[in-house]
């Protein structure tokens, strides 16, 4: 038996060593290079690896359009995270209350995911698209005006205090469908004799969601978080077809000024700097809950 | 009485929500629909005056000066069915690794490949384009395929991980009492169950792969190798752009996505029913 | 020497009279290459080159003898092809006698741009056919990548050419530009090419000093584009009596004006983020001499000038009359605003017209205001890749992009100018009016170099000059704007 549970270990490990190779090279051996190109001089197109420690992660705090970025950042990241989580929370609970045509709404919801953020950002962009006093107004505020709300008539994304707002709404018109899909599984995986207890017991509804369900669905959170705080680091492909940088660089994000900085300044240094950057605001945040959220399934 | 007012107004919401969500697929629609002369950012809800395929057939075949998504359409089929395909394989045998059989370290390594996946793939991409020279797959679909199997390894052992530790442990306890080893476990009980998770892997990724424009842009150099993302942004041209076309040509390069989602959304649902995503 | 006095003397005189255009040869005896070469040439060193232009002829045309060995003695009656004079001389320049391959025709030509659609798309095409009517026996590659500025395309050539994989030539813009490219190692300097082809003499001379980066030419021009024009509504200055303001003062009143009539004064687009920048390039132009705006990039003159500091006021100025969603428009969508005769003027550099033209809009053209005998040049070349894996094609696709036809049947369709200086009146009456006046312009102007196009400053610099200008729509602080611009100097320079 425990022969049999030695051979089967190393045939386990075996299995996964191809994808651990692949990963090892492909993800932290380049990543590795990213970090020592972040702290090399090489910023012009010919490969230069001397090192000048720390100089190029001064030059980008000192530059102001990488601030910008950064908490452009935040702002997306909070508003299309809790966006989507609550807009796609809200959608699974109306449609888990046995819906005529659910499957349709369900598809409406969902067609978005399968759409590249490259046509989410042309169309967003003519709807987001304000118009203006001599040309009048198009696109959403041009909706609003026809229904008689023109008075919510925004900038949107030529608005310098809104800018990156606009790009977490089309953000969160693409994914809140996927959380909805989940949280409508995860709803539809909780028995319904736990939530008749809660209500024999004189719970109300709305407790029986904030003591009950909520709880349950917890672990689809944290998979939700995951997935979202994942693509709203890397948001690129959206901001390029929406809205570009923005008025004053309201609509800028890291990714982006990397990319300009990389391959038009040619700064190949700092242009790592900010991959290595993004990746420890990451490590910050995502690495402390994969490690308890992985503890607590190895208790449970 | 009550319950109906509630019924309509929840029927009146959905409705509503809907409408934001199919906004956009009208002005696509309807944009694509109407002709160059007409086409006009202040009359863009308007419907079109005479209905013109025009534009769909300069998105597909090419018109003055360009070439159409026809062929690289073909080019993303080729490059996504095999990608997926492998990467999902690889989740599959990786997330029963990770889901059934713990050696010591595999939680760490498991972390480790998760977090993998969150790196902004500019900071990799010339690493990438030397590695795969080097190997000789650089600007073929080939090297394409392979750059998207390696990145998706993460998110598919995570799928896969999540819906395998679903699986009652006592249908694996009385398999192992039949004396089936790793494999045999694998083969009789999850395999065979495996269906949701993949139809999850399997949409996730044609999707992912299918809408990437990155890797796209930088792996496959040759027009002729180049996947439909490349060719929908060669569509809106350096200068003068033609909208009509443009929005044809999206609606063109986001129907295959669109259809798998349309009528394999209920298998996308029932894997997410059976615990694919649990987290 | 196995010829007979008679051919000598015919082969010396007949096909050397017209070793311009390369022309067939029968053989009537025997024959070494390097005796043909000493023949028609009177260099035996050019043989190679009349091995490579048979072999590409017999490609596509059974009747040239296919020639496998340098060395080889071709029968009689076989028939070789002479090419062009020019031609034979720049493949000696360019061919590595290591690479015996090049000897056989054939291959390809992968030509990397940002051309993708509209009348660039056409252009390019023209320059194709051109080519294949030359050089049937080479398989043209379009390997384009759209994006306006070619900020995509870049993406994609810098690390090809870091991992030493690059097309045969790719398309960059006359001036420093090159810098991000690092040319040394990268690309080959084509100063040879100039004097063989004559390039050197039929370019004005200003495009020339631009051309040079580290004492050498790294591109080939094929159009110019003026940056500076001012675009206005002819229907709207008819309307109020109106004429194109000289000076800003001017400027300004119509300004005034015509926001009391509910038109917007000056339509401006920055969603690409180079537009406003581009616009400030032009009043820089304005406020500065050309001495002194070349200056800027050179650090001859100091960017705390009051000339800069007057630029950025005026800047600040205009920004009261434009249209409020100009960072919603790119430079192509707010033309809309002339079309519609809601908006009045409009500066951008002379692809606006194809967009006019296009639309059917009568516009009106001026040289931005004070920029009057300055012309804010751009232009669009070819360069030539230390790598590129076919090097003899390359040789004639720069022959065609520097030759005048080539740049006749490109720039009718781009709504461009030549870059040669040769154009006689007759094909200059060819263009539409605008670009018949601009070629005029072109002549006698002085000229300075475009930032935002690429040729003023290196990437770096035009990143940082962008940066700024882009803070500054929004924050309208001159001081702090100024004080960007100088710290953005003092980085590219060195200082």
């Amino acid at each position: 038996m425990r022969r049999r549970i030695k051979r089967e270990t190393l045939l386990s490990i075996l299995l996964v060593l191809p994808s651990a190779l692949a990963i090892l090279v492909f993800v932290y051996g380049f990543i590795g290079l990213t970090a020592y190109v972040s702290f090399s001089n090489w910023n012009k197109l010919v490969p230069d690896y001397t090192f000048v420690g720390a100089v190029n992660y001064l030059r980008l705090f000192q530059n102001p359009r990488f601030v910008i970025t950064l908490r452009n950042l935040g702002v997306f990241t909070g508003l299309f995270v809790g966006g989507s989580l609550v807009l796609g929370f809200l959608l699974a609970v109306m449609l888990d209350r046995r819906i005529k045509a659910e499957a349709l709404f369900r598809t409406i919801y969902l067609y978005p995911l399968a759409l590249s953020f490259i046509v989410t950002g042309v169309v967003w962009r003519w709807l987001l698209n304000p118009g203006s006093p001599q040309m009048g107004s198009t696109g959403i505020n041009l909706l609003l005006e026809m229904m008689g709300l023109g008075f919510l008539k925004t900038g949107w994304y030529t608005d310098p205090r809104i800018g990156i707002i606009a790009v977490a709404i089309a953000a969160v018109w693409q994914m809140s469908g996927y959380v909805m899909a989940m949280y409508l599984a995860g709803l539809r995986g909780i028995p319904e004799e736990l939530r008749e207890a809660a209500r024999v017991d004189g719970a109300s509804e709305s407790q029986i969601y904030r003591f009950v369900v909520l709880p349950l669905l917890r672990p689809i959170t944290f998979g939700a978080l995951i997935v979202l705080g994942h693509i709203s680091l890397k948001i690129y492909d959206l901001v390029v077809a929406m809205t570009g940088p923005g008025p004053g660089y309201s609509c800028d994000v890291p990714a982006y000024f990397m990319w300009e900085l990389t391959f038009r300044a040619n700064r190949f240094a700092q242009g790592a700097g900010i991959a290595i950057i993004l990746l420890v605001i990451v490590s910050l945040l995502i690495v402390p809950y994969l490690r308890y959220s992985l503890r607590r399934e190895v208790e449970a | 009485m009550r319950v109906k007012i509630g019924r309509i107004f929840l029927y009146l919401v959905l409705v509503a929500f809907a409408a934001y969500y199919l906004m956009p697929v009208y002005v696509l629609v309807v944009t694509s629909l109407k002709s160059f002369a007409e086409v006009n950012l202040y009359r863009m809800w308007d419907l079109p005056h005479s209905f013109s395929l025009e534009s769909f057939r300069r998105a597909l075949f090419g018109g003055m000066g360009y070439q159409g998504l026809g062929p690289n359409i073909l080019n993303s089929i080729i490059m996504v069915i095999p990608a997926t395909l492998i990467s999902a394989a690889l989740g599959s045998v990786n997330g029963y690794i990770f889901a059934r059989w713990q050696f010591r370290g595999a939680n760490t390594l498991f972390t480790l490949a998760l977090f993998g996946m969150f790196i902004p793939y500019q900071s990799i991409l010339i690493p990438l384009v030397q590695t795969l020279r080097a190997i000789g797959l650089y600007g073929s679909i080939p090297g394409l395929i392979l750059t998207h199997v390696i990145y998706g390894i993460p998110i598919t052992t995570l799928i896969f991980r999540n819906y395998y530790a679903t699986v009652p442990k006592e249908l694996v306890e009385a398999a192992r009492m039949d004396g089936a080893g790793l494999l045999g476990v694998y083969r009789r009980i999850m395999l065979p169950l495996s269906m949701p998770g993949f139809a999850v892997v399997l949409i996730w990724q044609f999707t992912s792969i299918w809408n990437d424009f990155l890797f796209a842009v930088t792996v496959a150099q040759d027009p002729a190798v180049q996947p439909v993302t490349v060719a929908l942004n060669n569509l809106a041209g350096s200068f003068i752009v033609e909208w009509n076309v443009q929005m044809a040509g999206a609606l063109l390069a986001a129907l295959p996505t669109l259809l798998v989602y349309i009528f394999l959304g209920r298998y996308f649902m029932r894997g997410l029913l059976a615990g694919s995503l649990k987290g | 020497m196995k010829f007979s006095k008679i051919l000598a003397v015919l082969v010396a005189f007949g096909i050397l009279g017209f070793a311009q255009v390369g022309s067939p040869l029968v053989l009537d005896k025997p024959a070494a290459l390097k005796d043909i070469a000493v023949a028609v040439f009177g260099d035996a060193s050019y043989a190679p080159a009349i091995m490579r232009a048979t072999n590409s002829k017999a490609l596509v045309d059974a009747s040239f003898a296919r020639i496998s060995r340098l060395d080889e003695v071709l029968p009689s009656g076989a028939k070789v092809w002479i090419p062009e004079e020019a031609w034979a001389k720049a493949f000696l320049a360019v061919w590595d006698p290591n690479r015996v391959e090049d000897l056989f025709g054939g291959g390809k030509l992968v030509v990397g741009s940002w051309w993708t659609a509209g009348g660039e798309a056409e252009g390019l095409d023209a320059l194709f056919g051109l080519y294949r009517g030359n050089y049937p026996d080479v398989v043209i590659v379009n390997a384009t990548i759209a994006g306006g500025a070619g900020f995509a395309f870049k993406a994609v050539l810098k690390p090809r050419l870091i991992a030493g994989d690059p097309p045969d030539t790719f398309q960059l813009h006359a001036g420093l530009e090159v810098e991000g490219y690092s040319p040394e190692t990268y690309l080959r300097p084509l100063d040879d090419l100039y004097s063989i082809f004559g390039w050197d003499k039929v370019f004005p001379p200003d495009l020339l000093t631009l051309m040079r980066y580290e004492g050498h030419y790294w591109g080939v021009p094929v159009n110019i584009h003026r940056a500076n024009v001012l675009w206005y509504s002819k229907e709207i200055f008819a309307k109020y009596n109106l004429k194109p303001p000289a000076n800003w003062d001017e400027f300004f009143q119509i300004c005034d004006f015509l926001k009391s009539k509910g038109i917007v004064p000056i339509t401006l687009a920055n969603a690409g983020g180079w537009e406003a920048p581009h616009l400030f390039e032009t009043i820089l132009a304005s406020t500065l001499t050309p001495e002194e705006y070349r200056g800027l990039w050179t650090g001859a003159t100091p960017w705390t000038h009051p000339g800069v500091t007057k630029a950025l006021e005026i800047l600040k100025k205009i920004l009261d009359y434009v249209n409020t969603d100009y960072s919603a428009h790119t430079w192509d969508t707010v033309l809309e605003y002339i079309a519609a005769g809601r908006g009045a003027m409009n500066v951008m550099g002379d692809w606006a017209m194809g967009w006019f033209m296009a639309k059917g809009v009568d516009v009106g053209w001026a040289p931005v205001p004070g920029t009057k005998g300055v012309f804010d040049a751009l232009s669009d070349t070819f360069a030539f890749p230390k790598r590129a894996p076919n090097p003899i094609n390359v040789i004639g696709w720069l022959e065609v992009c520097g030759s005048k036809e080539g740049q006749i049947a490109f720039n009718m369709r781009k709504g461009s100018i030549p870059a040669r200086t040769d154009i006689t009146p007759a094909e200059k009456a060819q263009f539409n009016p605008y670009l018949q006046s601009c070629m005029e312009d072109w002549a006698r102007d002085a000229i300075v170099p475009s930032v935002i196009h690429g040729a003023a400053a290196p990437e770096s610099w035009v990143v940082d000059f962008k940066d700024a200008i882009n803070l500054f729509l929004v924050t309208k602080d001159v001081a702090r704007a100024q004080a960007a611009l100088v710290a953005a100097a003092q980085a590219a320079l060195g200082k």
